[in-house]
């Protein structure tokens, strides 16, 4: 078998893996799945969330395995293994220069100094996570195509197949953006191939920078060579196999030694170094600006306030998610906790948690609402961003019942639009809805005089803030439609205790009872 | 040296600098066409009158009844009590006469339970899978061709079946589950007293020839409590979160929409308090009673007062039911049979 349709079968086996993992990610078809492996695998995810957090948490050890073939072939993982570079690649030969003439595509894999700028923004990264800012998300290939395929490729197409992939549609706000932003890397394809892999891909620096010490590599016979620069009609790196070999760029597809007339390319074992570019070409200003922009995207964005005192109403994070500094530690914004949230209740943050937030999953209740016996989104979470907490943990039975569940924020009531307290119309579907028992929502009997001058006796609704746990499912169930009667803030959340309401709990109900379980 | 023929030149009778009458007659009759394409168009698309957003007629599909000749001999509800749920519920419907009074060979049956909320069974605010079990193996003893079961929970659907451990008998007895999915809804045409047209669960009734209405016995905050009449809710889409507004009325019209087959209150654990959604195991109540009946008003009216163990005066909905003639809250008027398992 040719060397080439076995790289083909790696491919279509691979990308189908990565598609069967986010389409299985759905309570229906869960049942134990490795769903985060790509992400576990990924060495870009593991060293980067070293770098912030100094831990390497649970399955992301896995991608040590990865770095055994890098540091034996190189970069094998982006030709090979990766679903989004092979989506490129497959776009690129379908669309761009893989059907043009022989001259123009010897002519489009040569390369080009622009290639640099992945490493430029991999330093940037990097620089980041040190003081504390986990940015790779926004470009690690498996991160930005899992965030693709799950806020904007399988809304879309379910909206064509109703029912096809949700048993009710989801909505995400701000998935257009990461639609089209999706669109542009696949696109540039036309004008330069593999742009994303060449020009962006941090993941692919990452390797490329590890790849300098691989062992085997190709390897052209200069006493065969005749320069007729076939080996680049196919070049998927651009890595200069015709002359001195750019290591750090090939991604070991094995297209130039088919390519070659001459039978000069082999892929050799330790083979000479003068026959190659050992280690990427960065020159050393430009690696400066990119850790200053890293800097920079730390400094701006931290000194914005959105983690501080100006913290968002509307960032409500996941049950189980660490306070929000550590969490823009961990999050690698690949969105998996919000594909398998049963209720679409988790969306992409835009710009609601600041400049480093953005893809960050934060709850909007008026698509959805926090289920009570649910912890999925923590489960799924590849970096601990959101902890894998069980049932009883978050709800706080048990051995937690002393420290209480957990709280993602409080609901509070605006009078002015609830139907009981203004409208003189009986409701508190938010009171019926409540999943803590007892009701964080309860409601007092009142008979007032209608404007008609008849008696309706009503009942209005309050909340119990020491017992609720800001699911938000009272907001999402809410009549009132465009903007509820009663709406949770982050304010009360339990994993931060600079934003808690009440100091000891409260001397409520709920206190007493629980002082009466005790006994 | 082309084997083609140049235009201009080869073209015969054409002149030089003009087109010939073949092409003229072909051009002109695209351009004749194109206009009257467009102006048939135009006039097959012209909306001349405007109407009201909002205030468009509205129709919808009727239900038919799912009753079934009444008998003069045996009961019309039956009430049973015992320990165990799947023994409970076959002296319930043993003494109506057994399943095959309802159900006959070849019968596609809808089983509507209500799993409304993520909730595990022993918290007793969705259907027992116990009961469930106890009721499927009954229809299919009886010679039903396929079973149904549906629901439109307020909770996600997935995570309802699942956890109320629904799903898990579904696929036990070779049950179709049929999730609310986005195509699986109708308007549903009435004359209730405030249901008129609604969007409605109709994918289940596609083929559906007997109902069963299967319902846990629960406190509810606003309406008091939610037995068989209310479990009907789940069959509704759209804005149902404006049904609070008028929720007596609602429910007593939920006995005019759906003339079930048989309905079953499931009394054995009762939801107490903190209903409809419960939470706790001390909000349940053993109560080991199992009420199935063809008059869902006489079986829920049996359920207010000896399973919640309330006054039936304040069950407003019930008073509305029978006093619109959709059944009989004098549940001892009933022939009725108590029985022991």
């Amino acid at each position: 078998m040719k060397l080439r349709t076995v790289r083909r079968i790696s491919q279509v086996f691979f990308f189908s893996l990565f598609l069967f993992f986010v389409i299985v990610s759905d309570l229906r078809y869960l049942k134990g799945y490795p769903i985060s492996l790509f992400l576990e695998l990924d060495p870009l995810v593991a060293f980067a969330t070293a770098i912030t957090t100094h831990t390497i948490y649970k399955g992301l050890l896995w991608s040590l395995l990865l770095l055994i073939p890098t540091i034996l072939l190189g970069r094998i993982f982006c030709n090979w293994i990766c679903p989004y570079g092979i989506l490129h690649h497959f776009i690129g030969w379908l669309m761009g220069k893989g059907r043009a003439e022989e001259k123009v595509r010897i002519e489009s894999n040569r390369y080009r100094s622009i290639y640099q700028i992945k490493y430029i923004i991999l330093i940037g990264m990097i620089v980041a996570a040190l003081f504390g800012s986990l940015q790779i998300g926004l470009l690690d290939p498996i991160c930005l195509f899992h965030r693709s395929m799950t806020t904007a490729i399988l809304p879309t197409l379910n909206l064509i197949f109703p029912s096809s992939f949700y048993v009710r549609q989801n909505y995400f706000v701000a998935g257009w953006v990461v639609g089209f932003l999706l669109f542009l890397m696949v696109g540039m394809n036309v004008v330069i191939p593999r742009f994303f892999c060449r020009v962006l891909c941090p993941l692919g620096a990452f390797l490329g920078t590890i790849s300098s010490a691989a062992l085997w590599r190709i390897e052209r016979n200069p006493t065969k060579c005749v320069d007729c620069d076939l080996c680049l009609k196919n070049c998927e790196g651009a890595s200069d196999p015709h002359t001195q070999l750019r290591k750090s760029e090939c991604f070991v597809c094995f297209n130039c030694i088919e390519d070659c007339p001459e039978d000069a390319i082999s892929f050799k074992f330790v083979p000479p170094l003068q026959h190659e570019i050992t280690t990427p070409a960065v020159p050393g200003r430009r690696a400066l600006l990119g850790s200053m922009l890293g800097f920079a995207f730390f400094g701006f964005g931290r000194a914005s306030g959105a983690q501080e005192r100006d913290y968002d109403k509307k960032v409500i994070r996941p049950p189980g998610s660490v306070e929000e500094k550590d969490f823009l530690e961990r999050c690698i914004k690949c969105d998996q906790c919000i594909r398998v949230c049963p209720t679409n209740v988790l969306q992409p943050a835009f710009l609601q948690a600041g400049l480093e937030g953005i893809w960050t999953p934060i709850l909007n209740n008026k698509i959805g609402y926090c289920e009570l016996n649910c912890t999925l989104c923590g489960q799924a979470c590849p970096t601990g961003a959101i902890q894998r907490i069980t049932i009883e943990e978050k709800t706080g039975v048990g051995k937690f019942a002393e420290q209480g569940p957990v709280r993602l924020g409080t609901a509070f009531y605006d009078h002015g639009r609830c139907l009981p307290w203004s409208m003189e119309t009986p409701c508190v579907v938010c009171e019926e809805v409540c999943p803590v028992s007892p009701k964080a929502i309860f409601s007092r009997e009142v008979t007032i005089t209608k404007r008609d001058g008849t008696d309706i006796t009503l009942r209005r609704p309050y909340v119990d803030p020491a017992l609720c746990i800001g699911c938000g499912i009272c907001e999402h169930e809410c009549p009132v439609t465009d903007e509820a009667a009663i709406r949770v803030t982050a304010v009360g959340e339990t994993r931060s205790h600079d934003r808690r309401l009440l100091m000891d709990g409260g001397v409520t109900s709920a206190v007493r009872e629980l002082e009466q379980r005790k006994r | 040296m082309s084997t083609t023929p140049d235009n201009g030149e080869n073209q015969g009778q054409e002149p030089e600098n003009g087109i010939g009458r073949r092409e003229f007659i072909l051009r002109a009759g695209a351009a004749g066409a194109l206009v009257a394409g467009s102006i048939i168009a135009g006039r097959k698309l012209w909306q001349p009158n405007h109407f009201i957003p909002g205030f468009e007629d509205q129709k919808g599909l009727q239900l038919p009844p799912y009753t079934f000749g009444a008998s003069k001999l045996l009961p019309t509800m039956a009430i049973a009590h015992g320990p165990d749920h799947e023994k409970t519920v076959g002296a319930a419907i043993g003494a109506l006469g057994g399943m095959s009074r309802f159900i006959e060979k070849g019968d596609i049956v809808m089983i509507k339970p209500n799993v409304a909320f993520d909730r595990p069974p022993a918290l007793a605010a969705t259907t027992h899978p116990d009961a469930l079990r106890a009721v499927a193996n009954l229809v299919f003893a009886a010679g039903a061709a396929k079973i149904i079961i549906a629901d439109n929970p307020i909770n996600s659907p997935t995570g309802c079946f699942l956890k109320s451990g629904l799903r898990q008998v579904a696929n036990e007895l070779n049950l179709d589950l049929l999730y609310p999915e986005t195509n699986s809804f109708a308007p549903l045409q009435l004359t209730g007293e405030v249901l008129k047209n609604w969007t409605f669960f109709h994918e289940p009734f596609k083929k559906a020839t007997k109902v069963i209405g299967l319902a846990p016995c629960k406190d509810h905050n606003l309406c008091h409590s939610s037995m068989t009449m209310k479990n009907w809710y789940g069959l509704l889409g759209g804005r149902r979160n404006q049904f609070h507004q008028h929720i007596h009325s609602i429910v007593s019209d939920f006995a005019l929409m759906m003339k079930p087959t048989l309905v079953i209150l499931d009394g054995m654990n009762v939801l107490m308090k903190n209903g409809p959604t419960g939470g706790r195991l001390s909000d349940v109540k053993p109560m080991g009673t199992i009420v199935a009946g063809t008059d869902m008003v006489a079986v829920d009216s049996y359920g207010y007062t000896h399973l919640l163990e309330r006054d039936i005066a304040e069950l407003t909905y019930i008073h509305k039911a029978h006093d619109r003639g959709l059944g009989n809250k004098n549940w001892k008027e009933a022939h009725y049979k108590e029985v022991q398992a």
